[in-house]
């Protein structure tokens, strides 16, 4: 629901670091436990990109699952469901590895002409 | 692995990559890659934290407090400042997509209100940013409040993504919504600190299990704490209060009337002016 917000982040900041090249790709990662649509995120992106500098640039979208650590046994444990447990050993302290990622993680720019 | 991995074109295709320079056979001459590991939200998040040096200078605590439409939380607050208004200097942010219902609701309580209609920009933001946020803050008295609540757009998704500055989150959560709501919008239930549990005055009129609900919260957050309570009669609204009088309790650490004193910190060469 807050995709176009955050497609507007994305452009601002990318614009801030295209240095007035063009941008060909951008590389979003996403953790799967934050609540971001993929194809409304797609959606808004053509919707805001159309008829700017960067219409047609590629939004890719790198998923990135949510892994907990377990402090007691040191298993790891890829979530699909935000239930905190250890499946090896039930126990819920645990860390959190990985799944709350919200980056741009790069772009592909033109190169400057010299 | 990657789940989703899509173009604009519409070809969506499924592979594993470790890093992004899996990717750099995509890379043609005259393109390079520039890394660029910033958060996406990184300027809602300078803003918040602008936001957050204002209230530290005011010496005003701020709640964020999140609910899904319709599960009480201007009722709470309707009670809250009657209840509180005596002891605390209250104010209110007011988010709402767009009338000025809500805020009517609590005028003439006593407290400065600042109601902030989202509906500007794409039809409608379904939350507070901590720019919409920062925009409403010019029509409080901030010097002159202790506490400051946010009623954030009703919404149990998005409100949750966008830190606006505040101290503590909170949000009221409707035992009408059913047991099962934490396992559904676990990033709002796991953002919040106090998940304030309304309408319990309906319990032996619906089938549901308090129970369950109270598991399923601990699932997905297990330090939140937790106050029951019904709006509409006031039972349990004082544990509520207690709740954000204690949250007034690290920002005062420095001594009553710090605000008034804050130029102060680094006094030259040892030489105290004042």
């Amino acid at each position: 629901m807050h995709e176009l917000a955050l497609c507007e982040a994305i452009i601002d900041t990318v614009t801030r670091h295209a240095d007035g090249q063009a941008v060909e790709r951008v590389e979003v990662r996403i953790g799967h436990f934050r609540q971001v649509v993929p194809d409304s995120l797609m959606f808004s992106w053509e919707l805001l990109t159309d008829g700017t500098d960067l219409a047609g640039c590629e939004l890719a979208i790198d998923h990135v699952p949510a892994v907990i650590e377990c402090r007691s046994c040191g298993q790891q444990t890829s979530l699909d469901a935000p239930i905190l447990m250890c499946r090896s050993c039930d126990s819920t302290d645990v860390t959190l590895v990985s799944g709350e990622e919200f980056q741009i993680a790069s772009i592909d720019r033109a190169r400057e002409v010299s | 692995m990657g789940r989703f991995h899509r173009h604009p074109d519409g070809a969506g295709h499924d592979h594993h990559h470790s890093d992004v320079g899996d990717h750099s056979g995509y890379l043609e001459t005259g393109t390079e890659r520039v890394a660029i590991g910033e958060n996406i939200l990184a300027e809602n998040d300078r803003t918040a934290d602008r936001n957050r040096a204002d209230f530290a200078g005011a010496g005003v605590t701020t709640v964020n407090l999140m609910s899904s439409p319709g599960a009480g939380k201007t009722t709470l607050l309707k009670a809250t400042i009657t209840s509180l208004g005596e002891q605390l200097r209250l104010g209110v942010l007011e988010g709402d997509i767009a009338t000025s219902l809500d805020a009517d609701q609590l005028g003439g309580l006593g407290a400065p209100i600042s109601l902030v209609n989202t509906s500007a920009g794409f039809g409608g933001e379904c939350h507070l940013d901590a720019t919409m946020v920062r925009s409403g803050l010019q029509r409080l008295p901030l010097d002159q409040l202790d506490l400051l609540i946010i009623e954030n757009v009703g919404n149990l998704v998005c409100p949750a993504e966008f830190d606006v500055g505040q101290h503590a989150r909170a949000m009221v959560y409707a035992v009408t919504e059913g047991e099962e709501k934490p396992l559904k919008y676990p990033v709002m239930f796991r953002a919040c600190e106090m998940v304030v549990v309304n309408k319990i005055d309906l319990l032996p009129h619906l089938d549901y299990d308090l129970d369950q609900f109270l598991h399923n919260l601990r699932a997905v957050n297990p330090t939140a704490q937790v106050v029951q309570l019904s709006a509409r009669t006031g039972e349990g609204v004082d544990r509520w209060c207690d709740w954000l009088v204690a949250t007034r309790t690290p920002p005062q650490s420095v001594g009553e009337g710090s605000r008034h004193r804050r130029a102060r910190r680094h006094p030259p060469e040892g030489r105290d002016r004042d």
